[in-house]
């Protein structure tokens, strides 16, 4: 039973408020693509033990989809943010490494 | 043409605190976000100005709510509401909202006494102590959605009108006699 | 005998006599008992049978950790089986009996698998009950069904309101004994919320039983001083009553409150459930105390040393005049002494240990109680009750060395810190060799959503289990004696309620058991409701020792919520009866249900099925509603219809991307029908669109998919086009919405009058604001019948009386009402398809010979790259065509199209399905539309369906329109 803070309202948000939208930071794939990338939007999923990128909406409430950047194993939550990004901001990207030290986004080589 | 009749026809129940269905009260959402007239068409409605996030502003009969960072919902007489959409309309012109009437579309309930926020913290996962003067909070009622604000001695509830039965079948429960937290 | 003391007793109130039933007998106790409290005090030893083998069973402890003492308490409504006489406060009145016996406690034939018992060894089941197959259907699990169980489930409903709050702090202290009372005192000292919780009805825990000073305060003073001070402070809650029972995510606590259980029928709420959001959470539960296992361990009169010790103080109950001792540690001495100070005799003490020198053993000696070091039981005597104890070496194999008589055994073999609450969310736990306990491990405790520790123990859930901080030490006494020959064995008991003995997990061992998870599943130890309290560590013990293992590696069974089992009826709450979920109600509801309108389900709405006369079927009433729509006039209401605005200067281009068709070319004024799929390219919703005016739009949706439509709009807008200047609305419920259907729709519009609806004025897929009979309207010219149809929306606070303004304007030009039947027939009568039935998330447009919804020119539209999968595209899917069949007759509902052959597993092959199927009540006979491979190039061909009664029914391939092909009527 988490709670999360909706960026957009500022509650402190009980999960039977909200509705989990699963991964964030899709990219849409539509008339064109590749079957691969096709299939990479709609079907292929991460689904990591640690950090994880998610999509929630505040239903009950300013009904708002919001994203949360969040541990899988310990339930921690480093941070939420509004939707409206292709990629986590960098002061949720220092949130979460000044918990998880060494962690890096996708597609960024460790330092 | 009849009278508009509220979705339980103020339908009411005595327990440890009142509660009383209201209604038909008029009721605008006005969708909008950082236009520069959107105080005037606030107040030329209500009277009231822009509410702050989670805010509720009252004047009387009138108030404007906060909904969410791009959403309002403007309270007042029933009959009013023609006549607030056109000035809405006319105070917005030329800028990107939506302005609708939603008077129907909701039952609206008023939970009064000493204990009345013993009645809604049966049924909403809200922190009642730290609710804030003015403070207009959209939460759920068990299993459906609610705003409440409190609103002279107690507290204002909308809900949808097709629930409204529901809603008051909750608050009766939660207001039994006896069943003071 | 177990007797009331004449003096004594610091929760009773003697001035307050109550009587009690136990399966029929009137007892007398007093107020602040508890049941089995009182039982004892009328020497009521014997109080159930045990589930397996019927062994007689007394009462044990005096907490919720009790395996043996639950009764049925209560009758007829109120009739509530399993519940624990140790934490059940007795009132007057209370009846009770005893459970899972018969014919009788005293008499009860299912003792002779008690002389069976060798027979049923741990997976008895398991093993017994597999071949032959049938028979486990009709005699295994009968038989079984009716011996398991405990107490007897209530036939009638629960007489008694239950209800739920909310609450939230900053510091939970969950546990009101000393340890408990401090931190929440210190909590709020500096200034936190806190609540406090506490299960018994009064504060203090364990301390005023077992301790004579707190802090160098006599102790009842200091509990009164810290009594006052908390309820002074404003920032402090106390729950009595109130357990605790389940910890989860992010510091969210369920407890549960025993407001009237001790009331019944004063008209308070039974139950009420807690649901707690704290900042921290702090779980002083204290310690249980563990059993010894010792042959006969489980024969009334043999009880926890503390409990007995609760009894004489709390209760002023005597478990007997003679009671002997049997411990691996301290704290049972206390228990002597408190026998002592009451008179009773403690004719030894006997303790596993070779030597006993702290202060409480030296207290014995100098009370004159007679210590035996190094010794253990070696069994128990007595069947019903204990009549004694044969006394051995604990270093051996059980020799007797003595006997002594007595009436009681209190027995401790030391203390279980209760790490429940610390374990539910993922809390480790450390062995401590030194109490041979598990205790936290707050290096590694659950955490919150900001990473801090969401748990904290402290006192004797932490460990601490002396006030004083004096180390304690309990050696591991596992099994009395160490050397017992399997007939001691198995008359060890670890788990009394499931009957699961020593020898049962030795058993379990040797046949392969050696993960402590499969070993509880195997035996079922700890798996009854009391989730193994007192037998858990004990069972693991043994298993550790038979494997050879030390116990930190085989490790325990995981900590699950509730920590007590918690009713049915908390966990409901409110939700019972007409509020059990929400029903969605259209403003005419009242009006259908005056009616006699029979309702039927779609989503949370209620809408009227068919309106059956007296003496109708249902059946029949939906024929005459179709024949009289069709002939005369028909209403319905259709509030429940989705209506979604959608605004701003790029809704035209957004609505182009939700809907496989084109909308941003519809004119104002017009209505255009749209098909809606998700990114797969599959059909999820459908309906009418309204142009209002240049930037607004009017989208409606089934009735069922107005709030999902509508989330999926805002998903879009919000999260994937958010540079898109739109706005939308969802006003399903601001307007009543009436579908005025048939040959006479027209005329009726006319007699309500105040608009122009002719044919020229209001074409068919138009529509028009104006008044009818003086109520503010919007009619929508649209059809889902195939009759002149016209869709009248209204303000909802006048729909009612629209609604019995239509009707009565309507009487003269044959007007009915008709439901959602009626409906469905006459869409599939005009080969419409409906979302659910032609549908079912695996269906594209294409499949339903729909191409002409679906735009070929637009670049894009959610689901169109789905839609050009080469699965989708394939030539070979089942598509949509109608089906008559050859006699006449209706299809099953769900029916296939068998095909030739046989597929890998045997079954018969299949070319497609119906999907919607009725009787036409137009047509007289079987109508139905369906799937069907290459289905458009086969009209014609018979195929055959399957039913249920396993023949086939013959129908010929159509097309779906089965009446008015050409349209004629719903353009007049």
């Amino acid at each position: 039973m988490l709670t999360l803070e909706c960026p957009c309202c500022g509650v402190m948000a009980d999960e039977t408020e909200l509705s989990p939208g699963y991964e964030a930071h899709l990219k849409r794939f539509g008339p064109g693509s590749s079957p691969e990338e096709f299939e990479a939007y709609m079907f292929a999923r991460k689904n990591p033990k640690g950090v994880h990128f998610e999509r929630w909406r505040h239903t009950y409430g300013c009904g708002k989809w919001f994203l949360a950047a969040r541990c899988t194993a310990t339930l921690e939550v480093f941070g939420t943010y509004p939707a409206q990004v292709s990629e986590p901001p960098a002061d949720i990207i220092a949130k979460i490494q000044a918990r998880r030290p060494g962690w890096q986004p996708d597609g960024k080589a460790p330092k | 043409m009849s009278e508009p009749v509220s979705a339980l026809n103020g339908a009411s129940f005595q327990g440890f605190a009142t509660i009383r269905e209201i209604g038909p009260l008029g009721m605008i959402t006005l969708r909008a976000k950082g236009l520069k007239s959107l105080d005037k068409a606030i107040k030329a409605v209500t009277g009231t100005k822009v509410p702050a996030q989670r805010r509720i502003e009252i004047k009387g009969e009138h108030a404007c709510g906060w909904m969410s960072p791009d959403e309002y919902l403007l309270l007042l007489p029933y009959a009013e509401v023609g006549a607030a959409l056109t000035k809405i309309a006319k105070a917005l012109a030329g800028e990107h909202h939506l302005a609708v009437d939603v008077s129907d579309a909701r039952a609206v309930f008023r939970i009064e006494g000493d204990r009345a926020d013993q009645v809604l913290r049966k049924l909403m996962p809200v922190d009642f102590d730290r609710l804030e003067p003015g403070e207009l909070r959209r939460s759920r009622a068990a299993q459906v959605a609610a705003a409440i604000w409190k609103q002279d001695q107690g507290f204002t509830l909308v809900c949808f009108r097709s629930v409204a039965a529901y809603v008051m079948g909750l608050l009766t429960h939660s207001a039994q006699p006896g069943s003071e937290l | 005998m177990s007797t009331r003391l004449a003096r004594g007793g610091r929760l009773i109130d003697r001035t307050a006599p109550v009587e009690f039933t136990f399966n029929g007998k009137r007892f007398r106790g007093y107020q602040g008992d508890t049941l089995a409290a009182g039982l004892l005090a009328n020497d009521q030893v014997l109080v159930g049978r045990s589930f397996k083998y019927h062994r007689p069973r007394g009462i044990v402890a005096s907490g919720p950790e009790e395996p043996n003492a639950l009764v049925n308490l209560g009758s007829g409504a109120r009739l509530e089986p399993n519940q624990r006489t140790t934490t059940t406060e007795l009132f007057d009145g209370l009846e009770c009996t005893s459970q899972n016996h018969w014919p009788s406690l005293e008499f009860d034939v299912g003792v002779v698998n008690n002389y069976a018992a060798r027979f049923m060894p741990a997976g008895f089941y398991y093993k017994t009950f597999i071949h032959p197959r049938p028979a486990w259907k009709h005699l295994f699990e009968p038989f079984i069904r009716r011996a398991a169980g405990l107490g007897k489930a209530p036939t009638t409903g629960d007489a008694d309101r239950y209800e739920q709050a909310y609450a939230f702090c900053d510091v939970l202290v969950i546990g009101a004994g000393v340890a408990g009372l401090k931190a929440a005192q210190a909590a709020a000292d500096k200034g936190h919320r806190v609540i406090l919780l506490e299960q018994q009805p009064t504060l203090g825990g364990r301390a005023p039983v077992d301790q004579a000073q707190v802090d160098g305060q006599p102790v009842e003073a200091w509990l009164s001083a810290m009594e006052s001070d908390l309820a002074a402070r404003d920032n402090v809650t106390i729950r009595t009553r109130t357990c605790g029972f389940g910890v989860y995510d992010h510091g969210y606590v369920l407890a549960d409150e025993r407001v009237a259980d001790h009331t019944p029928g004063d008209g308070r709420p039974k139950h009420r459930l807690w649901r707690i959001r704290a900042g921290r959470i702090v779980s002083a539960t204290g310690a249980i105390e563990r059993p010894l296992s010792f042959a006969g361990n489980d024969i009334p009169g043999v009880m926890l040393a503390s409990a007995v010790r609760d009894y004489v103080v709390n209760y002023a109950v005597s478990p007997g005049d003679r009671t002997v001792i049997v411990t691996n540690n301290d704290s049972a001495y206390q228990t002597a002494l408190t026998l002592k100070a009451a008179g009773l005799d403690v004719p030894a003490i006997l303790d596993a240990r070779e030597a006993a020198d702290g202060a409480l053993p030296q207290a014995a000696r100098a009370a004159g109680i007679r210590v035996l070091t190094g010794k253990a039981i070696a069994r128990v005597k007595g069947t019903r009750r204990v009549t004694g104890v044969a006394i051995c070496a604990q270093a051996g194999e059980g020799a007797v060395q003595e006997e002594i008589a007595c009436e009681a055994v209190a027995m401790s073999g030391g203390w279980s810190p209760v790490v429940h609450l610390w374990s539910h969310c993922g809390g480790k736990l450390l062995w401590d060799e030194t109490l041979s306990a598990f205790i936290p491990d707050p290096a590694r405790p659950p955490l919150n959503h900001d990473g801090s520790a969401m748990v904290e123990c402290v006192g004797a859930a932490a460990g601490d289990l002396d006030l004083t901080g004096q180390p304690v030490a309990i050696p591991p006494v596992w099994v009395m004696p160490q050397g017992a020959p399997i007939q001691l064995r198995s008359k060890m008991w670890l788990d009394y309620q499931n009957d699961v003995k020593v020898s049962d997990v030795e058993l379990a061992s040797r046949e392969g058991y050696v993960s402590v998870e499969h070993t509880k599943r195997y035996t079922t130890l700890g798996m009854a409701t009391d989730q193994g309290k007192l037998s858990n560590i004990n069972g693991l013990a043994v298993l550790a020792e038979t494997l050879g293992q030390e116990i930190p590696q085989v490790g325990t069974t995981t900590f699950r919520p509730p920590y007590t089992p918690v009713t049915i009826g908390a966990l409901a709450g409110e939700a019972r009866g007409e509020i059990f979920q929400p029903l969605r109600k259209t403003p005419m509801h009242a009006a259908h249900e005056k009616a006699g309108a029979y309702f039927e389900p779609v989503g949370l709405w209620r809408r009227p099925y068919c309106f059956p006369r007296p003496g109708e079927t249902h059946e029949q009433a939906v024929h005459r509603e179709v024949l009289n729509t069709r002939q005369n006039l028909g209403l319905l209401d259709a509030s429940t219809l989705g209506k979604i605005i959608v605004k701003g200067p790029d809704a035209g281009r957004f609505l182009d991307m939700l809907y496989t068709g084109v909308m941003s070319t519809l004119p104002v004024g017009k209505c255009r029908y749209g098909l809606m799929c998700n990114e797969q390219g599959f059909l999820i919703d459908d309906g009418v669109v309204a142009r209002i005016d240049e930037e607004t739009w009017l989208c409606h949706t089934t009735s069922g998919g107005a709030d999902r439509i509508h989330a999926w709009m805002e998903d879009w807008l919000q999260c994937e086009w958010w540079d898109w200047q739109v706005y939308t609305a969802n006003v399903t419920e601001q307007y009543a919405q009436v579908a005025v259907v048939g040959p006479n729709a027209r005329k009726l519009l006319q007699v309500l009058g105040g608009m122009e609806v002719s044919k020229e004025a209001l074409p068919f897929m138009q529509w028009a604001d104006g008044t009818l009979a003086g109520f503010p309207v919007r009619v929508y010219r649209i059809s889902f019948s195939g009759e002149l149809s016209y869709e009248i929306a209204v303000p909802a606070s006048h729909g009612a009386a629209f609604w019995a303004a239509c009707n009565e304007a309507g009487k003269a030009l044959g007007a009915m009402p008709y439901g959602t039947e009626a409906l469905h027939i006459m869409r599939a009568e005009k080969g419409f398809i409906m979302i659910g039935d032609e549908t079912d998330g695996t269906v594209i447009p294409q499949d339903l010979g729909l191409d002409w919804a679906i735009s070929k020119k637009k670049a894009d539209y959610l689901g169109k790259r789905g839609q050009e999968r080469t699965f989708l595209a394939s030539p070979d899917r089942w598509k949509l065509v109608g089906f008559e069949t050859l006699d006449g007759s209706v299809i099953p509902d769900g029916a296939y199209i068998i095909a030739e052959g046989v597929n890998a597993n045997g079954q018969r092959n299949t070319q497609g399905r119906v999907t919607s199927t009725y009787y036409s009540p137009t047509l007289k006979r079987g109508i139905a539309m369906g799937l069907l491979k290459h289905g458009p190039a086969r009209m014609g061909e018979v195929v055959e369906f399957n039913t249920a009664a396993g023949g086939t029914v013959k129908a010929r391939v159509r097309d779906t329109v089965f009446y008015d092909k050409d349209g004629e009527k719903q353009n007049v």
